[in-house]
Order: C-alpha cells, then structure tokens, then sequence
C-alpha cells in the first residue's frame, strides 16, 4: 500500500502527539464535573480556567471574553445571531458582510434576512481581498455588525482586519470576524485589530474537532446560546468538554509557539507548489499570491473539472480538496471562486492543497509530479480542452 | 465511498475514450457552466452502430456513465440504441449518488444526439418529440434537486 500525502488541512488537522498527550487524563482521571462542589470536581474547574487563559493569551484576550463552543459554525452562528439581537435592540438592522464568507456565516445571515435583517454583501477584489473603502461606503447609521472572515477557507487570502476593525469602532459598529482558518496560523491580537467578536476551531490547528470558541469583547452583551445549567457564564449550558476544551488550549499554544518557523517551512513549500504547477499550461493562482495563509494552496486548470481531478489525486494516495460543486454534493462551482471572478467553467476546475507542519518536501515533489500527468490526461478526454485547442473556445486563463 | 465499484472502474478505466475522426453522428450535451460536457461519436453502418466514442468534460460520474452508454448501445441497432434510459446506465453501474443523477440524464441525451445528428445528415426521418430539446438537461435537473 503507497503512503497517504495529506494536504487538506484546511479541511482538518491530524490531533498533534503532544496534545493527545495532554487530554487523556481527562478521560479517566482528571473526570469530574467541572461544576461539582467536592475537589475532585474542583480540580476539573481549575483545568477548565487554565484552558480559558491559554486560549485568551494567545489572541491578547482576557480569559473572561473566551466562551467555548462546539466549534467554528457554533461561534459564527451564536456572534452574529447575539450581535443581531443587540442591534434589534436598538432599531438597527442592517449588517455588512463578503460574498465569500464561509457558509455557517452566509447561512445564518440568510436566516437573519428573513427575519427582517437587511444584509449587504461586500464584493472581493479578483486577488480575493475585501476593500476597506467599500466597507466604508457601506457604512449605514442603522448597521449594526460587520462580519468579515479573517482569512479565506478555500484561497486563504488574509483580510486587512485591522483596519476593518479600526473603521468599525470608529463608527461604533460591532466587528465580528470569522478567522476559524486564520487562527494559529497567523498572529492575532484582538486588541490592536480591535476585534469585538472572533470565531475559531480547534481541528484547524492540530487539536480535537468538536470544540471551537467564541471571543467576545468585554461589555458585549452575548445572547444566551442553550439554557440550562450556569456553564460558560450561563450562556451555554452543558457539561463542559474538558478533553476536547483542554486539548484546543494546549494545540493553540503550541502553534502560536512554533508559529514563525512552521509558517517560513510552508511559505517555501507552497510557493514551489505554485512555481512549478504554475508551468501547466492555462493554468492561474486563485486569490493573491502573498496575502494569504502560508499553508493554502489554490489553482484553476481550464479545461478539467475537479472532482475527477481530486478522484485520480486519491488513487495516487493525495487527499486534497477543491472549489468543486461536485465534492460538496451541490452542482454550483464554488462561490468563493465566482465571487473573484472565476467564470464557472473555470471554477469547476480548480484545486486546493492546505500544507501543515508535517508536511515533506518529497511529499510537495511527488504532488509537483502528478498533478501535470492527471491535468494532461482529463484534457486528452475533455471536449471542453479540444475547443480550446482548436480555437472554438476562447481561453479564460 | 462515494461511488460504487463500477462507477469507479469506469472511471480510473473509462471504455472508448477518443474522437472519431469520420463519425457518422455527433452529439454534444451539457454545458461547461454546470460542469458537464458530454461529446458522442457514432459509425453507423445498416442501421447498427459499429463504434462509438466519447469525450467528457465532467465529474467522476460523468465520465463513468458516458463510458458505460458506449459499451451498452455498441453493435445495437440506432431504434435499441434510442430505448436507452439513464435508468438503464445507473443500474448497469451500481448506482449512483441522487445528487450525481443528472450524469446519467446527459449520458442518454448525448446517444440520442448523436443518433439525431446522424438522421439529420443522412436525411432520415424521426419523431423530434423523443429528443432532448438541446438544453442544458444539468440545469433542469439541478433546480429539479434544489426543489427535492
């Protein structure tokens, strides 16, 4: 059996060593209930508040502004269902986002939509950036939240959220960002950015999936979540996931650790990936060439479609992802690549390789390899290519 | 898995890929928007179809239905080829995924094309009721899931 390359880790992350390390005791030994009143229940409590001040420090937030959640579609969903709810409050109901935000914040900005919410979608740059002057224009007296993800899921490109986030508290406006893909990959400090509500994942940095949390700025008022029991200030209800919660603190230390060497390594992997894919003919990078996650790959090659791409890179023991209506169960091509300009043929044909820090230079090789033979064998079957070829259809890349 | 063995056979192994450079019939369905492109190349001789070939611009199931639709109307007659059903190409593949169905609309449309671009050139009456109209058949059955 050939060896599994795993290059989807926007997609997820393998549970480092030492974080599995650090959440077995909470199965068996450290068990208690983290609300019960004995020591042994006390100690679980104490674990659970360490968590919290690991997981602040890392984006310069104080530990009573961290509620942890299930995830990154729980936090994008409670911040801006809660940040609607403050704006109801006082009559304003208008709330600015992109066009390629991730789905948990597209869907639930579609439900606030028909519940009376007026939403005004940002267009991004063909280089798959929000401009700042755009959001400015935007800007209403009624609008209440500016949700705007940090770093794209599908091309990575980082958005200037420092200035977004200037610009909203000027204007008194809550800023909510999705950054689930940028957190331990990049630097945050919700501070500086003067971020009000920040949304994360604990699988996307080599921690348990099933935990995620919230930041919310102190003096925000958050909507309770699930009632219930006095969990998370009362705001969400339930027993505690210390494993998952612990092994999300101890993941984000140690990528915010280790933070600038792993980004160098993969900045230098990525970027052999686009020089040399970057030789298949009518090929082109989606999203900008550096203002993106040091580990997010994304191409279009004209004349193939994905899924079959992604089908024959898994025969070839490659996991990777694409904008591919196809893999997702929709037939649309992906709207992050429409939302930049992509036509939808051309957006049916696009990839997406997420390194990590384990990734090998012989694995990036062996991928430089294939990608060109499966390209070229799809075009050799596609009447799409033979149009191209014969000048019956106009190249769009 | 996604896809059942069959699908997946056709696909890693798709039958009568290529162009025929002297088809008798042409015919070409779906639409690079929606993600399909199916292209069929027919030889016909005393009404039987002696070679088929195929090109597609698809998705994994694309390719493998195109491919079996070759295999199950080569050496038909063009009326046994015109019965063919995208039912009849799901079940000779295992099934496939409700979501990837449309493959196998496009897979029927495009024989039919194709018999249809032969009887056009050769001047051969036919009923134009049991033609696909040229649309984009993915399209139709996109909304037709949305709806589901």
């Amino acid at each position: 059996m050939q060896k599994m390359i795993y290059l989807d880790n926007a997609g997820t992350t393998k549970v480092s060593a030492s974080v599995k390390q650090a959440m077995l005791p909470f199965f068996d030994e450290v068990y208690g209930n983290a609300s019960s009143l004995y020591t042994f229940g006390q100690r679980a409590k104490e674990q659970l508040e360490e968590a919290r001040s690991m997981v602040a420090k890392c984006l310069n937030a104080q530990p009573r502004e961290i509620y942890f959640t299930s995830g990154g579609s729980e936090s994008d969903n409670w911040a801006i269902t809660a940040a609607a709810q403050i704006g109801a409050r006082q009559n304003r109901k208008h709330i600015i986002s992109t066009t390629f935000e991730h789905h948990a914040v597209l869907h639930t900005l579609k439900k606030l939509e028909s519940q009376g919410f007026e939403v005004t979608y940002l267009p991004v740059n063909s280089n798959g950036i929000v401009k700042v002057a755009d959001l400015e224009k935007a800007l209403r007296d009624d609008t209440c939240l500016v949700t705007i993800m940090f770093a794209n899921n599908e091309i990575g490109t980082i958005q200037p959220i420092a200035e977004i986030g200037k610009l909203c508290r000027a204007k008194k406006v809550l800023f909510h960002t999705d950054a689930v893909q940028a957190t331990g990959h990049v630097a945050i400090d919700v501070v500086a950015m003067n971020i009000d509500m920040l949304s994360m994942s604990s699988h996307k940095f080599h921690g348990p999936k099933g935990v995620g949390a919230l930041y919310v700025r102190q003096g925000i008022w958050l909507t309770n979540l699930i009632e219930g029991g006095a969990q998370e200030r009362g705001k969400r209800a339930g027993t505690e996931n210390l494993p998952g919660i612990y092994g999300m603190a101890v993941a984000l230390q140690e990528v915010v650790a280790e933070m600038k060497t792993v980004a160098e390594r993969e900045t230098k992997l990525r970027d052999k990936l686009f020089a040399e894919l970057g030789k298949i003919p009518h090929s082109a990078i989606n999203g900008d060439r550096t203002h993106r996650l040091p580990n997010n790959f994304n191409m279009c090659f004209e004349g193939i479609e994905g899924e079959s791409l992604l089908l024959l890179l898994d025969d070839a023991g490659v996991c990777a992802s694409s904008g591919s209506a196809c893999t997702s169960g929709s037939l649309d091509p992906s709207h992050v690549l429409l939302a930049i300009g992509r036509p939808h043929e051309v957006a049916h044909g696009s990839l997406r390789l997420t390194l990590s820090k384990y990734t090998t230079e012989d694995e990036i090789d062996y991928v430089i390899k294939k990608v060109p033979e499966i390209v070229d064998y799809l075009r050799k079957m596609s009447p799409v290519w033979d149009e191209l070829q014969k000048g019956e259809r106009k190249y769009a890349l | 898995m996604l896809y059942s063995e069959k699908v997946m056979d056709h696909f890693r192994n798709p039958r009568n890929v290529g162009e025929i450079a002297d088809a008798d019939g042409i015919g070409e369905v779906g639409n690079a928007k929606c993600g399909d492109i199916m292209r069929m190349y027919i030889k016909v001789k005393d009404n039987i179809i002696t070679d088929v070939k195929f090109m597609t611009f698809g998705c994994g199931s694309a390719i493998a239905t195109s491919s079996m639709a070759t295999e199950l109307i080569k050496g038909k007659s063009l009326d046994e080829a015109l019965t063919l059903t995208n039912q009849a190409v799901v079940e000779a593949l295992d099934g496939l995924p409700a979501y990837k169905l449309h493959c196998s609309v496009l897979a029927e449309e495009a024989v039919k094309a194709a018999i249809k671009d032969y009887y056009d050139k050769h001047n051969l009456a036919y009923d134009e009721a049991q033609y696909c109209p040229g649309d984009c058949a993915c399209c139709h059955m996109h909304d037709h899931f949305e709806e589901a």
